[in-house]
């Protein structure tokens, strides 16, 4: 006789465990991804992450588009620090082309990197905050943040997805309020960063919220493919700046910050400790921008008229940049054939770019390898056994960014 | 001594001799092919070598040629060897009628998602994998996109009625009355791509 009117899954009514589906829309996943949870209580059984929700095929379109065209689709996996994407994809571009870029762009493209890299730190620090119950820091830094967007409206006019930068340098040079608010946010941002430590790094409710939460080994780390912070807080010194320098990291002097456990309280103390380390590249960089005098300190893209659009008013009055122009715009530049493997130190690791092309107007095949997707299947044995609160703070502290997931 | 390329094919040839082939270094990255079964065996002996440590897996993902016959679908490592700072690539290529290829994920946690997101693009079988199914794509899903069967859609094609962005539209945008009654009206009789 079937009195039940609603059909239960075979088995769930002996069932001990709670089944909590943690997403795809949750306030506490920061984006669209879901985790299904196995709760014994409070305690975590088991967890299985399920992501593709705002999967784009992205490396399916970069195959019909010009490589112009793709800077775009990379704004779209780690939103939260696009310039970096768009900066890794012109040097994939670059390394493929051989296109070598003048002294100055590279020091433009460092302070760009690293404004984004504290972008990104300082949101996923202060949600970290957030998601311990402290929402006060997230208030204070976020209004840096839009400072940092404002920036990059001033050289690219957009703010989110930027598509900032060009094969070879950028489309405009840096302005003058662009400087000045670089040098605004050099000038303010530290005492903002300072106040936002005091207010967690020895704070007892978030030490004991975050120590000990989500804890990874090196070996582990490692062997789940961590790069960047999530790497270095398990205490492995792997930074791509320094390994394999790119856009001449090497000119800068900075500390690589490394923890030992591996937990979020790790997590977050190299984050904090790489945004000091951002501000002192982006000092640096703004020093050695003063050194170009004359002609060479108005450089802001290299000399490769194949690959660099010219400047609208020459289209309009020169032949010759006329004819590039319609060159590169109806595709008629064809690349050299060859493969190459090109990645930057991304906020949340090493963002990579692999890029086969057979000579033709469009990549033939296009790999991001994006580190969230990569370190994200850690998840579940991060959490294994920890309380469901502890969940969410490893998720926020992991930094997952659903873009960079899915692609 | 520092690890170079040259030193890494030596050692490569001492041990596993002609079968791997096809050595090149584009842009300065180690490059090479391996037959697929024994992708495992070179992965480990990679990894344990005491020369050569290539221990950490950056990347893994798949490429597909439709006109190198029986060796369709490929599956390239990205491997790096943290200590001495050196890249290397390789590849094992796969029939497109029996892509079976073993998994790395025994060896590489890091290997299990890159694998199903290898299999839900390109249909590479590896043998062997805890949860081999579609990560990205939705589960009904019965091709595998990223293969080069499935051209994306031509950008100068007509037929598809996409006012809102200039293709083909029937809106005629920039034509039509400004008063606002009579827009809805033309757009009622202007549905079969009747120039207004």
């Amino acid at each position: 006789m079937s009195d039940q009117h609603i059909k239960l899954p075979e088995g769930s009514i002996e069932k001990t465990t709670t089944t909590l589906n943690l997403g795809p829309t949750h306030p506490a996943t920061h984006g669209v991804f879901q985790n299904i949870l196995e709760l014994d209580g409070e305690r975590i059984v088991s967890a299985e992450q399920t992501v593709g929700y705002i999967h784009r095929a992205f490396e399916k379109i970069a195959e019909r588009r010009p490589l112009y065209q793709i800077t775009p689709l990379t704004d779209r996996l780690n939103y939260c620090s696009s310039p970096l994407n768009n900066m890794g994809w012109h040097l994939t571009c670059e390394k493929l082309l051989g296109v070598k870029t003048p002294k100055r762009v590279d020091y433009l493209r460092v302070i760009i990197m690293e404004l984004a890299r504290i972008s990104d730190h300082l949101i996923c620090n202060s949600i970290v905050g957030v998601d311990s119950g402290a929402y006060t820091g997230f208030l204070y830094v976020m209004q840096y943040r839009e400072l940092i967007y404002e920036i990059y409206e001033e050289i690219c006019g957009s703010r989110l997805t930027t598509n900032i930068g060009r094969i070879g340098g950028f489309e405009r040079n840096f302005n003058d309020i662009a400087f000045q608010k670089i040098q605004k946010f050099l000038d303010e941002y530290p005492d903002v960063q300072r106040e936002f430590e005091n207010l967690f790094t020895r704070n007892r409710i978030f030490m004991e919220r975050t120590i000990g939460a989500g804890p990874i080994s090196a070996e582990r780390a490692l062997n789940y493919g961590f790069t960047g912070p999530n790497l270095r807080a398990a205490g492995v010194d792997y930074d791509v700046r320094v390994h394999s320098p790119y856009s001449s990291y090497e000119d800068f002097e900075f500390i690589v910050p490394v923890g030992s456990t591996g937990d979020c309280y790790d997590r977050f103390l190299v984050r904090n400790e790489e945004m000091w380390q951002s501000m002192s590249i982006i000092k640096q960089a703004m020093q050695k921008l003063e050194q170009f005098k004359g002609a060479d300190a108005e450089v802001y893209h290299a000399d490769v008229p194949e690959y660099y659009l010219p400047d609208k008013k020459d289209v309009y009055t020169k032949m010759e940049a006329l004819i590039w122009h319609f060159k590169i715009i109806m595709g008629e530049i064809d690349m050299p054939k060859g493969e190459v493997y090109m990645s930057v130190e991304g906020a949340n690791g090493e963002v990579g770019y692999y890029f086969i092309s057979d000579g033709g107007r469009s990549p033939y095949r296009l790999h991001f390898r994006r580190p969230c997707f990569i370190y994200y299947q850690a998840y579940e044995e991060l959490t294994k056994g920890a309380m469901l609160s502890d969940a969410i703070i490893v998720m926020s502290s992991l930094n997952l960014i659903a873009g960079e997931m899915d692609a | 001594m520092a690890l170079t390329n040259e030193h890494i094919k030596q050692r490569l040839i001492e041990k596993f001799g002609d079968q791997l082939t096809a050595f090149e270094e584009p842009y300065g990255m180690l490059t090479f092919e391996a037959p697929k079964e024994l992708n495992l065996k070179v992965l480990t002996f990679l990894s344990e070598d005491a020369e050569l440590k290539f221990r950490f897996l950056t990347d893994l993902c798949g490429v597909h040629f439709p006109d190198n016959t029986g060796k369709e679908l490929g599956v390239v490592y990205h491997l790096h060897n943290l200590e001495d700072n050196v890249r290397i690539r390789f590849k094992v290529f796969a029939d497109v009628n029996k892509p079976d290829i073993y998994t790395a994920s025994s060896l590489f946690s890091s290997a299990n998602w890159q694998e199903r997101e290898t299999y839900d693009f390109y249909g590479i079988n590896f043998i062997g994998h805890p949860n081999l199914k579609r990560i990205l794509n939705v589960d009904e899903m019965d091709y595998f996109p990223l293969r080069k069967e499935f051209p994306l859609e031509d950008q100068s094609r007509v037929d598809k009625d996409d006012e809102m962005f200039g293709r083909g539209g029937t809106l005629g945008f920039g034509t039509e009355k400004t008063d606002h009654g009579t827009l809805t009206e033309d757009h009622k009789h202007n549905v079969n791509n009747e120039i207004i």
